[in-house]
């Protein structure tokens, strides 16, 4: 036969041979070149336990706890060992509807598969876990997790703080590498997120090894693996937790802004801004109904104003102004303008407040008296210096000494996302006005009174006072005094913050007349009213235009004079002369803070103050048309007598008749007047509309629904 | 060791392919140790107790060295003699499980004897067949190189073939193409091979691309011959017939004979299977049989059907170039290959021992494979080379799917890894293949059959 001619076997050999080489191929892909199978199996049997330490604790510089850790408990399911719930009981417990059960269920198996834990219904409150703690033996797969969250107990602080949530999607991808997983919670904003490496502490990880089924065989290599959990550290700040409780009270019902520094640290003694919001409402299952209407609020509530606001100084920039020319040696101390009411050195007449001669007969007076005249005359010679040919060059020496004085850039204080405000350089001038050449220091006169298109942040403003206190330096303001068990790398962090930042050497003497000069405002000038009992201090009112309505209302100030230990600076927006609005709570503070109590007077003029609503019509009417009169500012859910005001509009509704509304001007006519006046009137008529009992029920019932 | 003076059977037995088959087995203990391994239980005692599965395939090899050695001890005209009642036997009792059959896994291809052990008539049939193929071909007259022997050589193996598709068992039935090895040896023209080459590739195209762009390719190739060779067509017309009625089974192929395949002829599990070895979707709804059993009882949606084969190139891959080490691997300590003391036994080895060890093992394989074909060919009788190619292509066929099947070269079927999966049966029945081919060695200077 052929065939034996045809050495077949061979043929049959080399299929044999050809099949297993492209095996051997396939193995050396899978086995050698894909790393992703490694991954694979390890995703499928190692189930990694994390143990979350408590997170470190944040105190005030009187060793207060501003926020502390408190238990709570997550209802966790593993859907797979569901089975054989009594789910009517549980529904009950839970106050949910079989269909929401099925649905969580399955969001559940969605979010991490049927043999892993999710929580089913996160932070229970106490009753509800009791009553579960006590019938889980009815609900198998279903366990109680525990769980540490933030609480705070004064309140308050809610920005300099921040918040915990749990980190999404963005996050994850953002903080790739500091290994944090889904499901896991991170500090947010504040200091929670700006010290979050040193607050977490050390997750630590137990890995077990699983079956197929998602049962624990037992632990992965006998645990050498694992890793302990540490605790996060302790951070010691210098906050005054009395101090900034009475910044929010005093701001509240307005928008704004007070920062209070310690100038011998830089240490932030207060830091609030308004409208605000309580921190408890953002922890726990309080989160989830109140932060979309947070972000919502057209007020921004979440916004920190103090670092990110950026407001036009004002004349509260008139003391730096006053030193840079002092410094160039364009002025000297008893340099006079004779300002009559106006400066028309430049065309067009600029308005003084003041008309009689003489109010600005040295520079002392002038900044007693707050004279524009004069201090435009002094912007305008230290951009017109002689000494620098053009004015583009004393422009830049000019914002030379302002970035010195920590203007037009970010300070660097430790919260996350300061804005760096404006010092307008000088190529937006040369583009705006067509080319270096064509400008002048005429061109941009207001800078000289602190408008034009400069801002700050309020920041900005009490660092510049802490700077003025300590003639001629300043810390670069921050919260965090100490760390506990601060290691080289803490030290090499907070370095930046111990260390004293003097770029300007400018004499002391200039710094005395200043001093003398702002000292003279509260005695002789525009803050003459206020007094800080027992104390001399130095301080600048101001005034400032803006594009969005009614001035805002301005004020900076350190006290004592001599050996100075606290900087203010205090906005409120749209509120008129700063004297009146800014001043007194400014003064109120540094009253708190270096008598450590209030007298009987300023208490009761604190309570005014507070009441006094200076919030925009515009804002206000916003909170009228989408019915979220409570949302006004949250502070006032620890006032009841305020509740009451808001909930009478509530209430206005129901008897339409009522609905006029306290317009924002009518509050304008009355400096110092507790909106409540005009609540007994209103009282009475809603007392006749509707039974006073059912009343009662209503507004009981509308607070707890909308709370 | 043996004495080959005073023992009969030793002579000319070749010892090469007794120490791979120990080797393998070893191995295969092994294999199964490992995926049974629980740190949590004294697996001394439990060696004895045979309550878990490699105790039992201990007792397996045991009871299979005892065959073995009978075997050996046998006249080697018995298996050309009986092989006629033998395939007779193996049909009849294929038939029977059509009555007594259990059902295992959804295939009703297990008979109960005593003891709790189940047999596979399926399994022996492979012996049998091989043995009366042997027996046909090697009768003087047959003459195999005419088509009418090939039709009857078919026809005996495509019976137990069927028998086997008809009990679910399609891996089993697929292992009756091995045979073709054989017939190929002895004289089945290479055409053949090629058109079937052909035809696989085919329906393998028809899966991936889509089928109009598919016969659109078809088309122009045609077009492409019938233009090249337009010149011999004025010689020769046939060939522009033969070009065109190729042409037409392609295109028959492509739009209804592959449907029909997976649509009326598979499972609709098989097809999704094939379907997804692909990276497609198979929809069942297609399926005239799921359709069936659909009306007939509602089943619940099962595990995706690739599932298997994930969790075996995961298995296998994380092996990576040394392995995870004996009893370390997670995949087989959590158990997250399905039937991985059968079928998928291979990831167990390829996770421990990673890709040195499949290396080795695959070497091993090959090196066996190439000693039977050495066998084959120095073998004088045509019985006993037929019989010897039939069993280098059970071997190889069930060594290729297999492997191919664990790491995503080809759709899950169930086939046994040979000496290496856990089961009585397919122990038994590969013992028998080896034994009694190194019987017929043994003799192979005896007069020719």
């Amino acid at each position: 036969m052929s065939v034996y001619n045809q050495n077949r076997g061979g043929i049959i050999q080399i299929i044999i041979g050809i099949i297993f080489t492209i095996l051997i191929v396939q193995l050396i892909s899978l086995q050698i070149f894909s790393s992703k199978y490694k991954l694979a199996a390890d995703n499928n049997a190692i189930y990694r336990k994390i143990i979350y330490p408590d997170r470190g604790i944040i105190y005030d510089r009187k060793k207060k706890a501003m926020l502390e850790n408190t238990i709570s408990y997550d209802l966790v399911v593993i859907p797979n060992e569901a089975k054989g719930v009594d789910t009517n009981m549980l529904c009950q417990i839970l106050k949910i509807d079989k269909a929401t059960y099925s649905k969580r269920i399955i969001e559940a198996i969605i979010k991490n598969t049927r043999v892993k834990a999710s929580a089913f219904e996160p932070f229970l409150s106490a009753e509800t876990y009791a009553q579960l703690n006590e019938n889980l033996y009815r609900f198998p797969g279903f366990t109680l997790s525990e769980r540490s969250i933030r609480s705070y107990p004064y309140n308050t602080a809610a920005h300099v703080l921040g918040y915990v949530a749990e980190v999404d999607v963005n996050f994850l991808q953002k903080h790739a590498a500091e290994g944090y997983e889904m499901g896991d919670y991170a500090g947010m904003t504040g200091l929670e997120r700006f010290y979050e490496p040193i607050l977490m502490g050390q997750r630590g990880v137990t890995r077990f090894l699983r079956d197929n089924k998602g049962k624990i065989q037992g632990a992965y290599e006998k645990g050498i693996y694992d890793t302990l959990a540490i605790a996060g550290r302790n951070i010691f700040t210098s906050m005054d937790v009395e101090v900034q409780q009475l910044a929010e009270k005093l701001l509240q019902h307005k928008i704004g802004s007070a920062v209070a520094i310690n100038p011998k640290t830089g240490g932030i003694i207060a830091m609030a801004s308004s409208p605000g919001y309580n921190p408890n409402l953002l922890t726990g299952n309080q989160r989830r109904k109140t932060i979309g209407r947070l972000l919502l609020d057209t007020a921004r509530p979440i916004y920190n104003r103090a670092i990110k606001g950026q407001y036009p100084p004002g004349s509260t920039f008139k003391p730096m102004g006053a030193l840079i020319a002092l410094d160039e040696g364009l002025i000297t101390p008893d340099y006079g303008y004779n300002c009559r009411g106006s400066y028309g050195a430049c065309g067009d007449p600029r308005k003084c407040e003041h008309h009689n001669p003489g109010h600005a007969a040295n520079l002392q007076l002038a900044l007693a008296y707050s004279c524009n005249s004069y201090f435009l005359q002094v912007f305008r010679m230290a951009i017109d210096n002689p000494q620098y040919h053009n004015a583009k060059k004393g422009y830049l020496k000019w914002k030379e000494y302002m970035n010195a004085f920590g203007f037009g850039k970010k300070l660097g204080v430790d919260l996350p996302s300061e804005n760096r405000a404006n010092i307008p350089d000088t190529a937006q001038y040369s583009r705006d006005f067509g080319g270096a050449k064509y400008w002048n220091s005429c061109y941009m006169l207001t800078l000289g009174i602190g408008q034009d298109r400069m801002t700050a942040t309020p920041l900005q403003l009490a660092n510049a006072m802490a700077y003025l206190a300590n003639s001629g330096f300043y810390y670069t303001p921050h919260f965090v005094d100490s760390i506990e068990n601060e290691d080289e790398e803490d030290k090499l962090m907070l370095e930046k913050y111990r260390t004293k930042i003097e770029v300007t050497k400018i004499a002391k003497q200039y710094f005395d007349v200043i001093k003398e000069g702002m000292h003279d405002v509260t005695v002789i000038g525009t803050a003459a009213f206020i007094k800080v009992p027992g104390h001399d201090f130095c301080a600048k009112t101001g005034t400032a235009q803006n594009p969005h309505g009614k001035n805002h209302s301005l004020f900076v100030c350190f006290a004592p004079k001599e050996n100075p230990t606290i900087a203010v600076a205090v906005v409120v927006e749209n509120a008129g002369y700063g004297a009146t609005w800014a001043g007194p709570i400014a003064g109120l503070m540094m009253e708190k803070y270096l008598n450590d109590t209030l007298t009987t007077e300023s208490k009761l003029k604190a309570e005014n103050l507070s009441n006094v609503d200076l919030m925009p019509a515009a804002i206000k009417s916003w909170y009228v048309r989408n019915n979220k009169t409570e949302m006004l500012t949250p502070f006032e859910y620890n006032n009841d007598e305020l509740a009451d005001v808001w909930d009478m509009e509530m209430l206005s509704e129901i008897a339409p008749t009522k609905l006029a509304l306290d317009t924002p001007k009518k509050m304008d006519t009355l400096p110092v007047t507790p909106p409540s006046k005009p609540v007994p009137s209103r009282k009475v008529s809603k007392e006749t509309a509707l039974d006073p009992l059912q009343k009662k029920k209503k507004v009981t019932a509308k607070k707890n629904g909308k709370l | 060791m043996v004495n080959y003076n005073n023992n009969n059977f030793s002579k000319g037995t070749d010892f090469a392919v007794i120490l791979l088959y120990v080797i393998m087995v070893a191995i295969g203990i092994l294999c199964i140790f490992m995926v049974e391994y629980n740190p949590n239980l004294n697996w001394s005692n439990s060696f004895l107790t045979a309550k878990t599965n490699y105790s039992k395939q201990i007792y397996f090899a045991i009871f299979c060295a005892f065959i073995a050695i009978f075997i050996l001890l046998m006249d080697s005209k018995v298996f050309t003699a009986l092989s006629n009642v033998l395939y007779v036997l193996g049909i009849l009792l294929m038939l029977a499980t059509f009555v007594l059959g259990k059902d295992i896994n959804g295939s009703k291809s297990w008979i109960p004897i005593a003891g709790g052990f189940n047999l596979q008539p399926a399994e022996l049939c492979k012996i049998f067949t091989a043995l009366i193929l042997a027996k046909f071909i090697s009768k003087p007259e047959t003459d195999f190189s005419k088509l009418k022997s090939h039709l009857i050589a078919g026809a005996m193996i495509i019976l137990p073939a069927i028998l086997s598709v008809m009990q679910h068992e399609l891996g089993l039935a697929l292992v009756y193409s091995a045979f073709i090895f054989a017939m190929y040896r002895e004289g089945l023209p290479p055409i053949i091979l090629v058109v079937l080459l052909s035809f696989a590739i085919l329906v393998i195209a028809t899966l991936l691309l889509d089928p109009t762009i598919l016969s659109i390719i078809i088309s122009v190739i045609a077009g492409l011959f019938i233009i090249n060779l337009i010149k011999k067509f004025k010689r020769n017309k046939n060939s522009i017939l033969v070009i065109i009625s190729i042409w037409a089974i392609c295109f028959g192929t492509i739009k209804y004979i592959v449907p029909y395949m997976f649509n009326n002829v598979f499972e609709c599990y098989q097809s999704t299977r094939i379907y997804s070895m692909m990276g497609k979707e198979y929809d069942c709804s297609q399926n005239v049989k799921s359709a069936n059993k659909t009306t007939v009882n509602k089943k619940a949606a099962r595990k995706p059907d690739d599932y298997n084969v994930k969790q075996s190139k995961i298995a296998i891959g994380s092996g990576g170039f040394w392995g995870r080490g004996f009893l370390k691997g997670t995949q087989t300590r959590g158990k997250y290959v399905p039937a991985q003391h059968t079928d998928f036994i291979f990831t167990s080895l390829g996770e421990a021992f990673g890709f040195v060890g499949t290396f080795i093992f695959l070497g091993l394989y090959l090196f066996f494979l190439f000693r039977l074909i050495r066998i084959a060919e120095r073998q004088r009788s045509t019985f006993s080379r037929v019989y010897a190619y039939s069993v280098v292509g059970i071997f190889f066929f069930h060594i290729a799917v297999n492997i191919s099947m664990c790491i995503g070269l080809f759709p899950v079927v169930g086939i046994p890894l040979p000496l290496i999966s856990y089961g009585g049966s397919s122990l038994l029945t590969f013992t028998v293949l080896v034994f009694i081919l190194l019987r017929l060695d043994a003799d192979r200077q005896m007069v020719l059959r």
